[in-house]
């Protein structure tokens, strides 16, 4: 651990911390340092100042729950999330998932907010947090925004958070009383990120499938959104030949640059997508009954 | 009782230090003044360097020298190789310290910066400008033997860096009447021994005495002196080396490194201690690999399963350079044990060590034992398949009988002792074998698929006589001393030349002093690692530390014990005859009452105010242990894997391991050795390798890429054990430490191709990565 020097300052405030970016363009935000940290020490990463929001209470706020919206404060660990009642009562796909980061001491570091800055596309919080069409709330020099998962993630490690702007929360929808949701995972062995990462929810009224959102992460450079998936499943019953049908229907929505790495092949991950898919899909399907 | 403690259980005492942090690593020490290294490495696997500028460096804040290969002429002489394995025409290249003229592998060394801390150095070394010619550059171990395959070293034409044959018995006759002839070829990968303490030296010259101290990473701190010496032209006597607590090795702080030599050159030059820790990156590329054996393979038999012989050509990478060991491992550790638990009448095996341009491979734990397990059972299962016997019928065929002995083999070396159908059959019968069979058929007709993968292994430890070591090469002893010292209070020193880094022998060799001498466990302490103050000894690696330096202990012991003996009598004023001594005390026959204690021995034999006539005072010994014989452990492992035909994905789902390592001192001990084993031994069959690209980037090169087994990866180990005891060792120990390693690898690697035969894949190259399997599945259900 041997990091290029660099300047550090801690903020007080997301407003200070937002000043301290806007002022230097090199600076990088330290959160729970689990992806910059390990930059660092390569030389991957050698940002001239470390804007520490790690000690700025608007961001550490905890998660809670109101009128059907679970609000995650974006320095909420992923140990927090795993644990957190709400959460696994009205988003059990997203404790689970959370539960799945890294390792103990990743996920008791590890914060949601610095997860999605980094968009990994084999993290696992990207992948969920998209098929659950969850929101992002952004705050910069200009004010604040708010975001979709699928739409603020633009591709591999890319997304587009301004350099002087935070993610200050994450807003997800809590689950209805017939809807169920699973997040399947075939793990790499070293990382254990996601070499294919499934997230399904579905919603089930009168033995018919009503509602249906799936994501797919590690197969492309962020996360594939299942919606030919989801169109195949929508006022069908969920039997387990729709669901195998549905599932294959992932390759549909999956387009020409598929990751590949010495673990794991192009049609390796398709072929696992489509497995992943429909494990995903029989569990959430279970949940839903 | 605490003295009735050899052979049991107790716990490890080093452990409460090592897992609380507060144990002391090399990189630990902070002496006064100490400034930092930090090494340039080649970003090239095969380069020439056409030029090289350091004056940016030097003028980077807190640098205080760079220096390059040019620098380092006429102060350090070249790495040496230390195993000059006979009658193979062995070519060792010279192994300059830093590279000068050409880089061999990513990671050579190619200049130093010192500075006064690190971060400075680390920054420097952006600033060295060097130029390099890239050249093609050749990994695979057979592919590099071919003409025109990139020339690692010039002087080493198709890159073969020798050619060693082991030969016994009629091979061609055995082949021509076989029945049956099985052929493969398998791949034991690189692997990264992965150290929890990455490698550290700290080197302290003092110009006034000429003194030279070595604080390092290493297993061998004795030999790590003798190479010091010998590669820094400091005296032997005037060289210290101190291995405080290492953390973990498996073989990879056997060698005498670069780095090393490295640390002390700045050191003597700058006249102040020098530091230099690798970093985990660094650790990856700069620290010896294991195994990169590519094995072609053939066995005869008859129909009724009796192998005839075996035959192999065997291309074992040796990375860029020759490492310390690095020629005796596929040849002596491995060639030698070709003929496994089994009579195999002939055996012949052409093995060619290659260099390649990449890290160097040197010992890794077992050795070249797991890589001639791994190919004898493997040949022995496809007999099995062939002639349509079960594995464990096959094995029981051919098995040699139970020896209480020497056995000889055609090999060429003897077996101590054996009874390695007892062990296959507690495997046997604990894992309910003939079940097991069924119930695989069962779950195979319902689309479940498990595999069931059967290892019975011998293995060579305890090295070993050094007359032996001599023969083969071995550029040293393998012999060990150790001092037992008794202080007045009756609490003892033993001094040991091996160096225990995680073994447990803290807490054994107690135990065999508490055996031997009835001294509480608790009043011994075990003194390693420091030259200047433990006897001569050639250090911890092949399962040899318990079984050489622990007999060493057993002598000194029991040369105390006859000291005791007589001044005992003499106190008593009795005859040394009349003399018995029981549990740590020592009187008349017959009168136990009036006895004297170990440590009232001590105390008179320490003040020496009444010492019978001639008796020198002091209660302490010395003894050498040179053994007559290697050991030879042995045992039977059974694996049990799950295939998801859907995903590729192949789990472990039960283990059994049955060994034999002769007498144990402390049995929780040797099942935590097997446990450790066997898991680093599974590692390589489902996750585990280091993976070059053709231009030699490792691309494995963090933790986040090479896959070490983890704890969740595995059901319980059920850990069985026989005892069949050395014959000609002064406890009847053998050695554990590899055991685990050198079995598993076969017993899982079995189970996963005996899961994938049916589905009609007979070869997948380890590790079993779902990926691969997928692969291989689809490939065989679309004819292949």
């Amino acid at each position: 651990m041997y990091a290029s020097q660099t300047e550090y300052q801690r903020a007080g405030s997301v407003q200070e911390a937002v000043a301290l970016l806007a002022g230097n363009e090199d600076a990088k935000v330290l959160a729970g340092g689990h992806s910059l940290i390990p930059l660092m020490k390569l030389r991957l990463a050698s940002p001239s100042l470390l804007v520490d929001i790690g000690h700025v209470d608007e961001l550490n706020c905890g998660i809670s729950c109101n009128d059907g919206t679970i609000s995650i404060s974006s320095l909420t660990t992923h140990a927090e999330i795993a644990s957190s009642d709400i959460v696994k009562r009205d988003s059990p796909m997203l404790a689970e998932a959370a539960g799945m980061v890294g390792d103990p001491a990743v996920r008791n570091r590890g914060t949601i907010g610095g997860n999605l800055a980094h968009s990994d596309p084999a993290s696992d919080l990207p992948t969920v947090l998209t098929a659950l069409g969850a929101s992002i709330n952004i705050t910069g020099p200009g004010g604040s925004r708010s975001e979709c998962v699928s739409g603020f993630i633009q591709g591999l490690m890319e997304n587009n958070l301004g350099s002087d702007e935070i993610i200050t929360s994450i807003d997800v929808c809590a689950k209805q009383a017939n809807q169920g949701m699973a997040y399947a995972k075939l793990s790499h062995p070293a990382s254990r990120y996601a070499v294919v990462g499934a997230a399904a929810s579905v919603t089930i009224e009168g033995g018919t499938v009503t509602a249906a959102s799936v994501a797919v992460g590690g197969v492309e450079s962020a996360p594939t959104v299942g919606s030919s998936v989801a169109a195949c499943l929508v006022g069908n019953a969920p039997t387990d030949a729709a669901l195998d049908e549905a599932a294959a229907a992932i390759c549909n929505d999956i387009g020409d640059d598929v990751l590949s790495d010495i673990f794991a092949t192009e049609d390796y991950r398709k072929a696992m997508a489509v497995v992943y898919t429909r494990r995903a899909l029989g569990c959430a399907v279970e949940c839903a009954g | 009782m605490t003295t009735r403690i050899f052979g049991s259980g107790i716990r490890r005492r080093e452990d409460p230090r090592l897992i609380t942090g507060r144990a002391s690593y090399t990189d630990d020490i902070r002496l006064p003044g100490t400034v930092h290294a930090a090494i340039l490495r080649s970003p090239y696997a095969h380069a020439n360097i056409t030029s090289i500028d350091t004056s940016a460096a030097a003028c980077q804040p807190g640098v205080i020298a760079v220096y390059t290969g040019a620098d380092i002429e006429g102060h350090l002489n070249p790495i040496p190789c230390a195993w000059h394995i006979p009658d193979s025409n062995l070519i060792m290249p010279d192994h300059p310290a830093i590279a000068k003229d050409k880089v061999r592998y990513v990671g050579d060394a190619v200049a130093v910066v010192v500075a006064e801390n690190r971060y400075q150095a680390e920054d420097a070394l952006e600033h060295i400008d060097v130029d390099y010619e890239p050249l093609d550059a050749t990994i695979n171990p057979k592919a590099s033997t071919m003409d025109g395959a990139p020339q690692v070293h010039d002087d080493v034409p198709n890159n073969i860096a020798f050619k060693w044959t082991v030969a016994g018995g009629e091979i061609d006759e055995a082949f021509e009447k076989a029945d049956v002839v099985v052929k493969d070829t398998i791949t034991l990968q690189r692997l990264i021994p992965n150290a929890m303490e990455p490698r550290s030296a700290v080197a302290q010259y003092v110009a006034a005495t000429g003194n030279l101290t070595l604080w390092a990473t290493t297993q061998n701190p004795h030999i790590a002196r003798f190479l010091s010496s010998v590669v820094t032209g400091v005296g032997e006597h005037k060289v210290r080396v101190i291995a405080p607590e290492v953390g973990g090795g498996f073989g990879s702080k056997i060698p005498y490194y670069a780095d090393e030599a490295i640390t002390s050159f700045c050191a003597m030059q700058l006249g102040v201690p020098v530091k230099w820790t690798e970093t985990r990156s660094e650790n990856y590329q700069a620290t010896i690999h294991g195994r990169d054996h590519v094995e072609e393979l053939e066995m005869a038999a008859t129909n009724d399963g009796e192998i005839l012989g075996l035959r192999t050509t065997v291309y074992a990478g040796l990375g860029g350079y020759l490492s310390t060991a690095a020629p005796g491992v596929p040849t002596i550790l491995h060639g030698l044990m070709y003929s496994g638990a089994y009579h195999i009448p002939a055996v012949h095996g052409d093995i060619y060590g290659v260099f390649t341009n990449a890290t160097p491979v040197d010992a890794y734990r077992g050795a070249g034992r797991p890589e001639a397990t791994t190919l004898v059972e493997r040949l022995v299962d496809l007999v099995a398949a062939e002639t349509g016997i079960d594995p464990v019928e096959v094995r029981r065929r051919n098995l040699i009988e139970a020896f209480e002995e020497n056995q000889d083999v055609s090999t060429g070396i003897v077996y101590d002792s054996g009874d390695y159908e007892a062990a296959l059959d507690k495997a046997v019968d604990h894992i309910g074998y003939a079940d097991l069979r069924e119930k695989q058929a069962a779950m195979r007709a319902e689309g479940k698929h498990i595999g069931i993968g059967v290892c019975s292994y011998v293995e060579i430890c305890g090295l070993g006589p050094s007359q032996v070591a001599g023969a083969v090469g071995f550029q040293g002893g393998l012999w060990e001393s150790a001092i037992v010292r008794f202080h007045p209070t009756g609490k003892v020193h033993v001094m040991i030349g091996s160096s225990p880094h995680g073994q447990g022998e803290e807490t054994t060799f107690a135990q065999i002093l508490a055996g031997e001498l009835g001294v509480p466990v608790d009043d011994v302490d075990v003194i390693h690692g420091d030259t200047d103050n433990t006897p001569m000894g050639w250090g911890t690696y092949g399962s040899r530390t318990t079984a050489v330096s622990g007999a060493a202990i057993a002598l000194a012991s029991r040369k105390i014990k006859d000291k005791a003996t007589t001044l005992a009598a003499h106190l008593l004023e009795a005859d040394a005859a009349d003399i018995e001594y029981d549990d740590g005390k020592f009187f008349v026959k017959g009168s136990p009452d009036e006895h004297k204690t170990i440590q009232d021995i001590a105390l008179m034999a320490n003040v020496a105010w009444d010492m019978p006539e001639g008796m020198d005072p002091g209660l302490e010994a010395s003894a050498f242990y040179d053994p007559p014989n290697f050991t030879y452990p042995f045992g039977t492992h059974i694996a049990v894997v799950e295939l998801d035909t859907t995903t590729g994905q192949i789990e472990l789902k039960k283990y059994v391991a049955v060994d034999d390592c002769g007498v144990q001192i402390n049995p929780m001990i040797v099942e935590g050795q097997v446990h450790g084993g066997v898991v680093q031994g599974t590692g390589p069959v489902l996750w585990e390798g280091a993976v070059y690209d053709d231009d030699g980037q490792l691309l494995t090169g963090s933790l986040l890429d090479y896959a070490m087994p983890r704890a969740d990866n595995f059901p319980d180990i059920e850990v069985l054990s026989n005892t069949t005891a050395s014959p000609h060792h002064p406890l009847g120990v053998k050695g554990i430490g590899e055991a685990g390693t050198i079995a598993s690898t076969a017993a899982v690697y079995n189970a996963a191709m005996d899961v994938l035969r049916p589905l009609g894949v007979n070869s997948v190259d380890m590790p079993l990565t779902p990926t691969k399997v997928w692969q291989a599945i689809n490939q065989a259900q679309n004819g292949g």
